[in-house]
């Protein structure tokens, strides 16, 4: 903790959880998405179903979804500016039994017709915890340069991934890996202290075994 | 290295080198980032200008929040001030006016410094704002008075909570008005010693203030706490600046407050299950609220 945390950050009000954490949530579920989506379906639960309104939480999930960041005064007016940007979006109520009461799911579909559903909760202060990626759990902040990388579980491919990253120096802050079952798909969450780059992604993605890679940069301040 | 375990390592470290708490958290934060002090310096400036800025829109807008809960007092106390109605000195109005405009701010979603936090937004740029104005001091040196309310938050966050959830509002508007309480000392040329008082008479008189917002919102008691808590900080560095001192020295004072927070049931702390949050009328505004939400919902 810096006196910057202390005398910050700057945001959009009126709640660093309801608000700055929400749009954090949304601009993963963008990052994860790859893309600017076409249709955002919004499951809120527990606080964030019941006192959405008067936090713009909605507002901060869609801004979120437009790229925008916690103090981008344009949060504020995200609905419209997702109408215009040919973001259709629903908002609906969904109870999680054992949940975070800040928890959103989002359900994005891109124009190719791919999908994304993203399980994130705003655990205080602004801090997030993306909690599922496409019915896989994952856990991760987005505080780092941070990896998502899809993949079928099978010897190898974890190595072949970490070579690339050795290959051009890029130091791993932490490294998680989830899978369905054994040799289904899996998810691998690689945490870095250096930006990644897109070409590094790129080689990634092709490698075998592995079927998406997306690099999200750090959303806290 | 400064741990920020204690407000006495502050000063004994100001006294030592003869300078100010400032000077001494600036050096200490710039080599913990490893930046150039005068980086550090040009990013707290721009914080200032966010909040000033926010006490230029919310003196200026008298419109509702989206719950319409709140909306238009800081509007209303600069009103007053401008017919010379106060009851108060004009300086104290102004600090409070402006509490007041940046919590309001915060409330319609605009933009603010969280100073510690969102909910406790109004009541540090009120009083340095003000101070500032009167003294005509340069930004350059509200700025800095901005680190020395830093050193204050990180030993309250460091030995007690800065949070609502964790220590009720005496955690978040206390602690804001302990930081603001100091910076005004140092901008009126007092002692590290002074700030240390002031921050400790702040704090002291807020001790078992509870979290208890109506319908969980930033807004109801908040915005005018800011005001109230702004006002309690000027009047902390008053008495620190007249000489005045805490009995109890100020890092006690912050243990108490965290064991004063520990005590508090959890109802009481930022969960709307207690306190105003739980009055006839409060309730009757979370059902308000939450019967307007469902009928937004596909």
């Amino acid at each position: 903790m810096n006196c910057f945390d202390i005398m910050g950050p700057v945001m959009v009000g009126p709640s660093s959880s309801h608000t700055a954490g929400a749009v954090r949530i949304g601009r993963v579920a963008r990052a994860l998405a790859g893309q600017q989506p076409v249709r955002a379906v919004i499951r809120l639960h527990g606080s964030f179903a019941k006192t959405y309104r008067g936090h713009g939480t909605d507002r901060a999930i869609l801004a979120g979804l437009l790229g925008f960041n916690p103090d981008d005064e344009r949060i504020r007016i995200s609905p419209r500016l997702c109408r215009e940007a040919g973001l259709d979006y629903t908002l609906q109520q969904v109870t999680l039994p054992g949940a975070h009461p800040n928890t959103a799911i989002i359900e994005l579909a891109c124009s190719d017709g791919r999908q994304t559903i993203v399980q994130g909760a705003s655990t205080g202060g602004g801090r997030i915890l993306i909690e599922s990626i496409n019915g896989l759990d994952v856990s991760f902040r987005g505080e780092y340069h941070t990896l998502v990388i899809s993949h079928r579980d099978a010897p190898g491919v974890i190595s072949r991934v970490t070579r690339q990253l050795a290959e051009r120096h890029i130091n791993i802050a932490t490294m998680k890996v989830f899978r369905s079952f054994r040799g289904g798909t899996a998810v691998m969450i690689i945490e870095t202290d250096e930006q990644i780059d897109p070409a590094v992604c790129d080689n990634i993605k092709h490698l075998t075994g592995v079927s998406q890679a997306i690099w999200i940069e750090p959303v806290m301040f | 290295m400064l741990s920020y375990q204690s407000i006495q390592e502050l000063i004994e470290a100001a006294v030592e080198q003869d300078q100010c708490i400032s000077d001494v958290v600036l050096a200490d934060q710039a080599a913990a980032l490893e930046q150039d002090p005068e980086n550090l310096i040009q990013t707290m400036l721009q914080r200032l200008e966010v909040m000033r800025q926010a006490v230029e829109k919310g003196l200026a807008d008298a419109g509702p929040s989206p719950s319409g809960l709140s909306g238009g007092a800081a509007s209303s106390l600069r009103q007053a001030l401008d017919k010379q109605q106060s009851v108060l000195d004009p300086v104290l109005v102004q600090v409070m006016a402006k509490a007041l405009a940046v919590a309001e701010v915060n409330a319609k979603m605009g933009r603010i410094v969280a100073a510690p936090t969102a909910g406790s937004c109004g009541i540090i740029p009120g009083i340095v704002l003000t101070v500032g104005e009167l003294q005509s001091i340069s930004d350059r040196q509200i700025a800095l008075s901005l680190f020395t309310a830093s050193g204050f938050g990180l030993v309250i966050a460091n030995r007690a909570s800065l949070s609502g959830a964790e220590g009720g509002c005496q955690a978040e508007c206390g602690s804001a008005a302990g930081m603001a309480a100091a910076a005004a000392v140092e901008l009126m040329g007092g002692t590290p010693e002074q700030s240390a008082h002031a921050c400790a008479i702040a704090l002291k008189n807020c001790l078992g203030l509870v979290c208890d917002p109506v319908a969980g919102l930033v807004e109801v008691p908040c915005i005018k706490r800011n005001a109230g808590q702004a006002a309690s900080a000027l009047a902390a560095a008053e008495m620190a600046l007249a000489g005045i001192t805490s009995a109890i020295p100020v890092d006690e004072v912050i243990e108490a407050m965290k064991d004063v927070g520990n005590q508090m049931s959890v109802t009481l702390k930022e969960t709307a299950a207690g306190g105003l949050a739980m009055t006839p009328t409060g309730q009757a505004v979370d059902a308000r609220l939450t019967e307007d939400a469902a009928s937004h919902l596909d």
